[in-house]
């Protein structure tokens, strides 16, 4: 018996890899900025995203969201509230969004085209560990932690907030309360992904709220 | 979490490949893993019967190799590699790094097959 070595040196997630660039075309030729929302279940993705999409709305940004679960239609619901038009994605077990499931969700959205959008929003599943390998084509993925999980969240999973453009601290309004040590916090953010942007934030009071929507702005400009 | 899916798509790909070869058998499968890449090698490992089970790779063997991170940094000029993965800074002169040049790999670095037409 002959053995031999056969070199492949191809991606895992070559499919992904591929879907992904295809849409990141589409995203760059409407002109629309994509945004990846990625924390752990229970951080605040949605009241953050409706509060986002209700202000920037306000502002008369024409925004969207794909939210991301994987089963229900509530977090659809409760963006829709915005008034922005919303879309849920049920995974059904599926552990994170893919670029599959964002192309199969743009197609056939009704009332909804790329064109005519300056930001889309993709809401992902609660979950630090999976949706860090799967690329959706995104221009800027946010990682979002609360100051209920612990300073220590960003060593514990390197992975995500490594691959992180933004990080958004949410429901500072508890912050006292919750004992939440905001030195440590921002240490480990850095100590882990150095120099990223960092906005402490609560949906409910809408602090922090003002600089998040002017990076929004600036990062916009930058694409367009 | 989605080890089982990773290899999965392995053993799809690496069927694929095996078109090129018809009669051979593989006997290895190698991986390239960057220590960013946040999958579990040894689930890698456990999934890998399963999911080469009733396929042309059953009974080979996974061997993955694990890359460590290696950042640039600008302080030094130089590329560095770092020991773990909770603190980005250079090894060398402690300035923080953001520019990876090796550590989320994920990709099927080579197969090793018995060749069917040398062996005929």
């Amino acid at each position: 018996m002959t053995t031999r070595i056969v070199e492949l040196r191809q991606g895992i997630l070559k499919k992904n890899d591929e879907l992904a660039a295809g849409l990141r075309a589409n995203y760059a030729a409407a002109g629309v900025l994509v945004l990846n929302l990625v924390s752990s279940p229970g951080t605040g993705k949605t009241a953050f995203l409706e509060r986002t999409l209700r202000e920037m709305k306000a502002r008369g940004a024409r925004v969207a969201a794909l939210v991301g679960d994987l089963e229900t239609d509530n977090d659809a619901r409760r963006l829709a509230a915005s008034g922005a038009p919303v879309r849920q994605i049920n995974t059904h077990g599926i552990c994170h969004l893919d670029a599959e499931m964002i192309g199969k969700h743009l197609d056939g959205w009704e009332g909804v085209a790329l064109g005519g959008l300056d930001y889309l929003f993709i809401e992902n599943v609660g979950n630090l560990v999976c949706p860090s390998s799967y690329d959706l084509g995104e221009r800027i993925r946010v990682v979002l932690l609360s100051v209920t999980e612990g300073e220590d969240k960003p060593l514990k999973y390197p992975t995500m907030f490594n691959s992180a453009d933004a990080a958004v601290i949410t429901k500072m309004d508890i912050a006292e309360p919750c004992g939440f040590d905001r030195e440590t916090a921002l240490r480990n953010i850095n100590e882990i992904r150095p120099g990223i942007r960092i906005f402490e934030t609560s949906a409910k009071t809408g602090a922090g709220m003002e600089e998040w929507l002017g990076y929004l702005a600036e990062a916009r400009g930058v694409v367009l | 979490m989605h080890e089982l899916s990773i290899v999965t798509s392995v053993v799809e790909s690496v069927t694929e490949s095996l078109a090129a070869y018809p009669g051979s058998r593989v006997l290895a499968v190698r991986l390239r893993v960057g220590a960013l890449a946040s999958v579990v090698v040894e689930s890698l490992e456990f999934c890998w019967e399963i999911a080469a089970g009733g396929t042309a790779l059953e009974g080979s063997r996974l061997v993955v190799n694990v890359l460590p991170v290696v950042m640039h940094c600008r302080q030094c000029g130089e590329d560095v590699e770092l020991e773990g993965v909770q603190s980005f800074r250079c090894p060398l002169c402690g300035a923080p790094c953001s520019e990876m040049r090796q550590g989320r790999e994920l990709e099927i670095d080579s197969i090793e097959i018995d060749d069917a037409k040398e062996a005929a």
